[in-house]
């Protein structure tokens, strides 16, 4: 039925297998080739990031690298643009808080 | 036409982009004897336009995503084919940051970032330059636009086509501009339940356009069919209407739309609430023109100025397709053959020819002129933006310090409102709140000099002077 129609139905595609990465610890699948971003809205998240001043959820926006509100931290490193970083197996994605580094995490930013 | 035996000699060509404008370039070029060396940061061939998912996802059907496949399979092939002759090389996952113009007989080093993380540095030198970095969507806030499940049409559009991904299952479309129609109808393919396309501007400012309009069959035909299909899943289609609040804790959760009158102005009463969990909106597009503006080249309005050939004012660098002004695929296209052609005529000093190109380009123009006219955002969209409402995104500046430092602290122009509230010093350098800003203070948009179009760690600058050239 029309609800269950998904993109990759629509493409015919046959990825290959899923592999894992975690996200703020939980496992999520991801498919070979997709960004984190897309990895994350797979796995149902759509925010992944609190703003340096009032602690805002953020996530995409743009979708093409342009605006940066989709920060990551992918492997311990900080201000990664989801859209645009292919989620590799194993990854270790974070929420990232304000700027990403936990000295700034909390109150204030720099 | 080929030079085989000076093929070592030839040339070089650097072409920056590589969507409809990029790619047609840099074949029009290669198949004239330049060699070229094309340079991109996605992982594939296709810019926005023909934005391919990760080959991994192994997509046998994705035309079912795309329109004019036809002239993308010729653009791939000629691309696959020049590749292999050796005229083009293709460097992919490279972000330019910087183009360095050296002096007028020594060309250009064209400084990029590749890798996972975009760090690791290089540098192509070239004898000429043609930009073909395309737009980016230009977004005017309301109240509620930062929730996450608010994204631009063409971002969806694009995690769409690139990722095979959509955010939520309900969606509302909305904004102005000929984008939304592709963008509703992608996601409506593809399995979300698009509850809604609103459209600022109304039928009557069609009409108005009917003469240029209906010269153009063949756009008519493609807009025409992404509404019967929408027409067919029942979207409901919202012209003369817009989104004034997208409301959630936390996430998406509903918008309000409402009429509006001639003015442009909501009609009072007229508010309804949709349901949804994600917003695509859109407002239009604007070049991207920061490696122009590095390069010193003279911008007219927000777009890199070009002559009849796609030459720009410095000497050896050409622009083709949005980044010197939004006017889709086809006038990409068409501008980037020319471009090609005029790159490549005078690097070997050949006769030129184009002329099938000029006159596509020159019909596109004159069709494109009318679809703004039609599709201006609409006036008063200022008056919704409550003075909480966060304008610069990055830098989280609401629109009470932008009312603030105009109406009280007597700032004219969109620099000292910068200065005076932060707005556009963020991650994304005032791209994204540009418009905005201008929008609120009452002055034009000014193109911002950046200094690099890219975020360069610091390390990679220590070093940039002693990089030396791949080739
Ligand atoms: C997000 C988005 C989605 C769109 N989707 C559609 C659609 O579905 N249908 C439609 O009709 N129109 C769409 N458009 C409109 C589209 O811009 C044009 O019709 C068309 O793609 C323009 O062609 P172009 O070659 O000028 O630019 P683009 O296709 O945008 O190509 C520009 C290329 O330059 C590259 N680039 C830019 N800057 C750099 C840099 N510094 N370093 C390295 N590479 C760089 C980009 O990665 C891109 O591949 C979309 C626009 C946007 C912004
Ligand atoms: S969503 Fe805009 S940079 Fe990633």
């Amino acid at each position: 039925m029309t609800s269950k129609r998904t993109p990759l139905d629509l493409v015919r595609a046959e990825p290959g297998p899923a592999h894992t990465a975690t996200f703020d610890g939980a496992q999520i699948a991801v498919l070979p080739g997709q960004t984190v971003a897309a990895a994350l809205w797979s796995a149902g998240v759509t925010a992944w990031r609190t703003t340096r001043g009032t602690g805002e959820p953020r996530g995409v926006f743009c979708g093409i690298g342009v605006c940066f509100d989709c920060l990551v931290t992918v492997n311990g490193r900080p201000n990664q643009r989801a859209c645009l970083v292919r989620a590799e197996p194993g990854d270790d994605i974070r929420t990232q808080h304000g700027t990403g580094h936990d000295d700034a995490a909390e109150g204030e930013g720099p | 036409m080929k030079r085989g035996a000076h093929e070592g000699s030839a040339r070089t060509l650097a072409v920056i982009g590589a969507g409809p404008a990029g790619l047609a370039a840099a074949l029009a070029a290669a198949v004239r004897g330049s060699r070229v060396t094309l340079i991109d940061a996605g992982a594939q061939a296709g810019g926005q336009f023909y934005r391919q998912p990760a080959e991994e996802l192994g997509a046998r059907r994705p035309q079912a995503l795309h329109h004019q496949w036809r002239t993308w399979e010729r653009l791939r092939d000629g691309l696959a084919a020049q590749i292999a002759t050796g005229r083009i090389t293709h460097l992919t996952d490279h972000h330019v940051w910087c183009v360095e113009r050296l002096d007028e007989t020594s060309g250009f080093l064209v400084h990029t970032l590749h890798g996972p993380a975009q760090e690791e540095p290089s540098v192509v030198r070239a004898d000429a330059v043609i930009l073909a970095t395309g737009a980016y969507e230009k977004v005017l806030p309301f109240p509620g636009w930062t929730l996450p499940g608010v994204i631009t049409a063409g971002g969806a559009q694009a995690m769409l086509k690139g990722g095979l991904v959509l955010q939520g299952r309900t969606a509302v479309v909305a904004g102005t501009g000929p984008l939304l129609l592709p963008v509703a109808a992608g996601l409506a393919a593809a399995g979300a339940e698009v509850a809604a396309l609103v459209e600022s501007a109304g039928a009557k400012s069609v009409a108005r356009h009917a003469r240029t309009l209906s010269a153009h069959p063949d756009k008519l035909v493609e807009g025409a069919g992404y509404v019967a299909e929408l027409m067919r899943r029942r979207v409901r289609l919202k012209a003369r209407h817009t989104v004034v609040e997208a409301h959630g804790d936390g996430t998406l959760e509903a918008v309000t739309i409402a009429a509006l009158d001639r003015e442009g102005r909501v009609a009072p009463g007229s508010e309804q609430v949709v349901r949804c969990d994600t917003l695509a909106v859109g407002h239009g597009l604007l070049p991207h023109t920061d490696l122009a503006e590095t390069l010193g080249c003279r911008l007219e309005g927000p777009a890199v100025a070009v002559d009849d050939e796609q030459r720009t004012d410095i000497h050896a660098v050409w622009a083709a397709g949005e980044a010197t002004g939004v006017g889709g695929a086809a006038l990409s296209l068409a501008e980037g053959h020319i471009a090609g052609c005029s790159a490549a005529a005078r690097l070997a000093g050949r006769p030129r020819a184009w002329e099938a190109a000029a006159k596509s380009r020159a019909r596109s123009r004159e069709f494109i002129a009318s679809l703004d006219a039609v599709f201006a955002p609409r006036a008063h969209w200022a008056e919704q933006v409550t003075d909480d409402t966060v304008v610069c995104r990055c830098e989280e500046v609401p629109a009470s310090a932008i009312r603030e430092a105009v109406g009280e602290l007597g700032a004219t122009d969109a620099r000292t409102v910068k200065l005076l509230t932060r707005a556009g010093m963020g991650w994304c350098q005032g791209r994204v709140c540009g418009p905005a800003v201008a929008g609120l203070a009452g002055c034009e948009l000014q193109p911002t000099k950046r200094p690099f179009a890219r975020p360069v760690p610091l390390g990679v600058l220590a070093r940039a002077g002693e990089d030396l050239p791949d080739e």
